[in-house]
């Protein structure tokens, strides 16, 4: 580490503890910047596409994950390295904005780091290559609009979307039945989706999965599964038209939260007291019973004297529910979270048509499923698959294909797949380069052939000869002058992704180039690493 | 220089590493379960870790990896497939996690012959569906004929039994298993049917009863026998009636004061007793302690009271009895009460019970398990579980096939026609498939002794005729007719078997990475 001196020649020190810290420097750091980034982006390529390979992740703790996800691989990795962790976030944000092609953007993004390092290299300087993949970045997502079409779909047409999320799920493990699943996906959405507002609030689905079974079971409950049973277990099974009241306080005589004592000095108090806790119990039930409600829903325990009033006089009782799901129950049922039993009134009860338990297998899980709510507008996904892994691949699966759903409702322009919409825009953005003077014509040029890694990475993961097929199609694509010509992934035996029913939603695509421009310029601006040796 | 991108402990494995490491650490678990396969499979000793190191003697493949701590990444999605088929169908949990392996052995086969693991994938779905509906066109169903389908019943039974430590009394308890199942009446629930174990006596002393054992004591003084019992199953405090009010404590400040709150704690237990008694009962549960003042009161009534019964005890009681569990006696006249003909004491081995009999609900019955030791009685417990949950899914599906590995060499059959007729790569992935189907007759009759090559390619000559019913008879050590020697399986359990190994086989080989994070630092315990 270079050292400053003062006028008397003593050293001076700048950085605390400096001869502790190792430090790059110049292009040093940029080259190790690029590099840890471009082994995470190396990771994931592998994952890419219809044909992609999964990742089976070995967490701290011994479980054991496989996932296709690159939002989800990243996430488990536990990277340490920082400029990695910039790829986690720049996944993660990619998962958070749009959902999906979470993998898509890392790729990208290394890709775009290769062909910068090249260009440094070369001795151009990384803000004038940051500048130039800002331009080109430009030009592909204006030429992205342009080849965009719009997309018809409506509440009874339901079929396109349900294309678009199938693509989604042709590369995960689920693949075998992504036709159902793309149709669950889809429905879940429209039931509720603002279709006027083009809004669509996820957190009315409700994912929730169970072990066994088959994945051909998974289910759309159109109200919601909560995975308890009755309080009591001879309570009735199944109630119509129920009138559910939604508690929060416990069926417990009051716990006032202040200090305080009740001294028993005499028979008669003795009596009294239990005079009255008695009547607490009766109180409670009698309330709940006096409203009119047919099920209580609570979010605390229920003493055994109040379970067998409840029981007694005909209530049925769910205890323990969680509070996310006592607030979606009171969503769907349109009832209100009531605190306390003082407060209960029949204005403030929900409603659903048929409230039952259901078994499963062979071992004694029960789940009460709430349907026919009032308001409809609460759905939940119920993913049964044959071991955890499966469930848990299967439930991020149909996250993206909700997330897809629900960016074509809020946006309905689409894009090709298949990487047609890379090449596309690669030819573009290389048509562009030879008019920009200037040292950025390299940068915009390295940007065209950075757009061409996802194609490659798609060729090379389906056993194709990745520089044969990408450049024929690339020519192609000019001489048809049809941008719809992308990598035939499934062997179909045709390059045409419209005929391919291929498509990614507009969107998706404009933030993965604007996104992984962003990260790499970030990366490229970074030109001094300095980290504390390790600690001993 | 380039940084490390994990942390010190983390192991990254790539391509051919990563795919050999899982096809090495799912194979291990293979070879470890193969050889308890079939009718003449050996069994495991499994010892614990934890304080006691108690051993476990089981030939169930699901037992047996649920107590293996394994590390291997690949090993663990084998295990969870065996959990899920326990929990799912009940049986098969060993078939389906050698059949997956023989997928695998044959796959990294394929892979050494430079075929992408997504042709290997491709063919094996095609493969899957093709045997699937195969089998399923080969189907018996009985329903239509209780006689038939008991019988149909009875060998499953048998066929699930024999490989299992009950193989000795196989009949005895696959009639016990049948009719425990027939109970039902196609409810299919199998809370209804008790199994209690007791050391002592040999396993062909077990008996199915037709009515309710409870493995608790009745009161002393109080009758020992009642007829046309009227039962009050509670889950209250019987010691002393705590007050619940939060906060509530006594002080005194003078000793008789002290002996007025105990009378007055007494007399509210009498009171209890008496709301009790005014239900008009003569016989009282809980599932609490009884005290002895109590139970003296209950015992001059002259009521029967059973003390702690255990939660599920008590729950069974009331669905079998048909009564509800009351925690307050207020209003007696609308409190259900369970009934049965009779209560009475029984005695098995030096323990006695209380046993109800000609309970409300018809479909309940208890099993009772002699056997010599607890290893004996557990393994005989796990062993009845699987059969009865077998014959619950066949009650609900009644379609069976035939067992001694005539399903395999049915599917392998058409399977090898489907990769004759199947254009490209894919096509190796179906002939694969259908040579790890006939692996599994393979290894019944390496592990029965026979010589499995050449009953395999025997059996495959037969299997070449339409209609051909023949499968291995280990007993015999040749090859033998299905249909008369009464080896039948459920075809839901066999059809779940193949599609989850299918599955598991998929999901293993879609890998094409494996990182494994550092593993959790332990905190030192100082």
């Amino acid at each position: 580490m270079a050292l400053a001196f003062d006028e008397y020649g003593r050293p001076f020190i700048i950085l605390r503890e400096q001869e502790q810290k190792t430090r790059a420097k110049g292009l040093e750091a940029q080259k190790a910047n690029i590099m840890a980034a471009k082994s995470v982006a190396r990771i994931l390529r592998t994952s890419l596409g219809p044909k992609g390979m999964d990742k089976m992740l070995q967490s701290g703790d011994g479980d054991v994950t496989i996932s296709n996800d690159g939002a989800t691989i990243l996430e488990q990795m536990e990277v340490e390295n920082q400029i990695g962790k910039l790829m986690v976030e720049l996944s993660r944000s990619q998962d958070y904005e749009i959902g999906d092609g979470t993998t898509g953007v890392v790729v990208t993004a290394g890709a775009l780091l290769e062909q910068a390092e090249i260009l440094l290299e070369r001795g151009i300087h990384p803000i004038r290559v940051a500048e130039g993949y800002e331009q080109a970045a430009r030009i592909a997502v204006d030429h992205l609009s342009k080849i965009s079409h719009s997309f018809e779909f409506s509440s009874t047409n339901i079929q396109p979307l349900v294309q678009t999320c199938m693509t989604t799920l042709s590369s995960k493990i689920v693949n075998r039945c992504k036709a159902l699943l793309a149709e669950i996906a889809v429905k879940a959405v429209l039931a509720v989706a603002d279709l006027e507002r083009k809004d669509v609030n996820l957190d009315l689905i409700k994912v929730e999965g169970k072990v066994g079974g088959k994945l051909e079971d998974t289910e759309l409950v159109y109200g919601i599964v909560v995975d308890k049973d009755m309080s009591h277990p001879q309570m009735p099974k199944r109630i119509e038209d129920a009138k559910i009241a939604i508690l929060t306080c416990p069926f417990e005589p009051p716990k006032p939260k202040t200090k305080h004592k009740i001294d028993i000095d005499s028979t008669e108090k003795f009596e009294a007291l239990r005079e009255a806790e008695k009547k607490y119990f009766d109180e409670m039930v009698q309330k709940c019973k006096d409203v009119g409600a047919t099920l209580v829903i609570c979010q605390w325990g229920f003493d055994d004297e109040a379970n067998h009033l409840l029981m007694h006089r005909g209530l049925p009782a769910v205890r323990w529910v969680g509070g996310v799901e006592l607030e979606l129950i009171a969503i769907a049922t349109g009832g209100r979270i009531v605190p306390r039993f003082q407060e209960l009134t029949p204005e403030k009860l929900g409603r659903a048509g048929i409230v039952r338990e259901k078994s499963f297998g062979t071992t004694k899980d029960r789940m009460l499923y709430i349907e026919q709510c009032a308001n409809s507008r609460a759905v939940t996904i119920f993913i049964r698959g044959a071991s955890k892994m499966m469930v848990e691949e299967t439930k991020r699966s149909i996250h993206d294909a909700l997330c897809v759903a629900r960016n074509l409702i809020r946006d309905n322009s689409i894009v090709y797949g298949g990487g047609s919409a890379e090449i596309a825009c690669s030819i573009a953005v290389e048509a562009a380069a030879d008019r920009i003077p200037g040292v950025e014509q390299y940068a915009v040029r390295a940007f065209a052939d950075a757009l061409d890694g996802v194609p490659m990475a798609l060729a090379e993961n389906s056993g194709l000869q990745p520089i044969d097929t990408l450049t024929a199609v690339k020519a192609q694509q000019i001489k048809e002058k049809n941008p719809h010509l992308g990598i035939d992934c499934n062997d179909v035996k045709t390059n045409d992704m419209k005929e391919q029913n291929v498509f990614e939603t507009l969107i998706g695509k404009k933030q993965q180039i604007l996104l992984a421009t962003q990260v790499v310029k970030m990366i490229l601006k970074i030109d001094d690493v300095i980290t504390p040796s390790q600690y001993i | 220089m380039a940084d490390k991108l994990f942390k010190d402990d983390a192991v990254e494995e790539k391509g051919e590493r990563a795919r050999m490491a899982s096809f090495i650490g799912a194979l291990a678990i293979v070879d470890l379960l193969k050889t308890t396969l079939g009718p003449k499979g050996m069994d495991k000793i499994l010892q614990s870790t934890s304080r006691g190191h108690s051993v476990s003697v089981t030939n169930d493949g699901a037992t047996i990896l649920k107590s293996l701590h394994i590390d291997n990444p690949a090993a663990k999605v084998l295990v969870d497939i065996s959990k899920v088929q326990d929990d799912e169908v009940g049986d098969g949990t060993t078939s389906v996690v050698v059949l997956c392996g023989e997928l695998l052995r044959e796959a990294e086969k394929l892979v050494n012959l430079k075929i992408h693991p997504m042709t290997i994938i491709d063919g094996y779905r095609m493969a899957v569906e093709c045997a699937r509906s195969v089998l399923e066109k080969r189907t018996r169903d009985n329903r239509a004929d209780p006689e038939k389908f008991r019988q149909d019943l009875i060998n499953i039974a048998m066929t699930t039994l024999s490989s299992k430590i009950l193989s000795q009394e196989k009949e005895h308890f696959a009639n016990l298993a049948v009719n425990a199942v027939m109970r039902l009446k196609g409810s299919g629930n199998l809370e209804a049917i008790q199994i209690i174990k007791k050391a002592g006596g040999s396993l062909q002393d077990s008996f199915l009863d037709e009515g309710f054992i409870l493995d608790k004591k009745i009161g002393v003084g109080q009758p020992k026998s009642i007829q046309n019992a009227k039962i009050l199953v509670a889950n209250t405090a019987m010691d002393t009636d705590k007050v619940k009010i939060y906060g509530a404590r006594v002080r005194v400040d003078a000793m008789s004061k002290i002996a007025e709150i105990e009378a007055a704690e007494k007399d509210k237990m009498k009171q209890k007793v008496q709301k009790i008694l005014a239900h008009g009962i003569n016989c009282f549960v809980n599932r609490q302690l009884i005290y002895n003042f109590p139970e003296e009161l209950f015992a001059d009534a002259g009521i029967m009271a059973i003390e702690h019964a255990d939660f599920e005890g008590i729950e069974r009681l009331a669905l079998v009895t048909g009564g509800e569990i009351t925690s307050t006696f207020d209003n007696p006249e609308s409190v259900k009460l369970g009934h049965c003909d009779l209560i009475e004491e029984i005695m098995i081995g030096e323990d006695r019970l209380i046993r109800f009999s000609g309970v409300e609900m018809g479909e309940a019955c208890t099993i009772v398990l002699r056997g010599a030791s607890t290893h004996v009685l557990d393994e005989a417990e796990r062993s009845l579980h699987d059969a009865l949950c077998v014959l619950c899914q066949t009650v609900q599906d009644s379609r069976v096939v035939w067992g001694g590995g005539w399903p395999e060499l049915l599917m392998a059959r058409h399977v090898d026609e489907l990769a004759r007729k199947t254009p490209g790569k894919k096509s190796l992935a179906v002939e694969s498939f259908a040579a790890a189907l006939r692996a599994i007759p393979a290894i019944i009759a390496d592990n029965a002794g026979l010589d499995s090559a050449d009953l395999v390619s025997r059996l495959r000559a037969e299997h070449s005729k339409e209609d051909c019913m023949s499968g291995i008879d280990v007993l015999t050590g040749g090859v033998g007719d299905m249909e008369q020697l009464g080896i039948y399986e459920a075809f839901k359990v066999k059809q779940a078997v193949i599609l989850s190994a299918t599955e598991a086989a998929e999901m293993i080989l879609r890998v094409d990475e494996i990182i494994k994070c550092a593993p959790r630092k332990r905190e030192e315990r100082m």
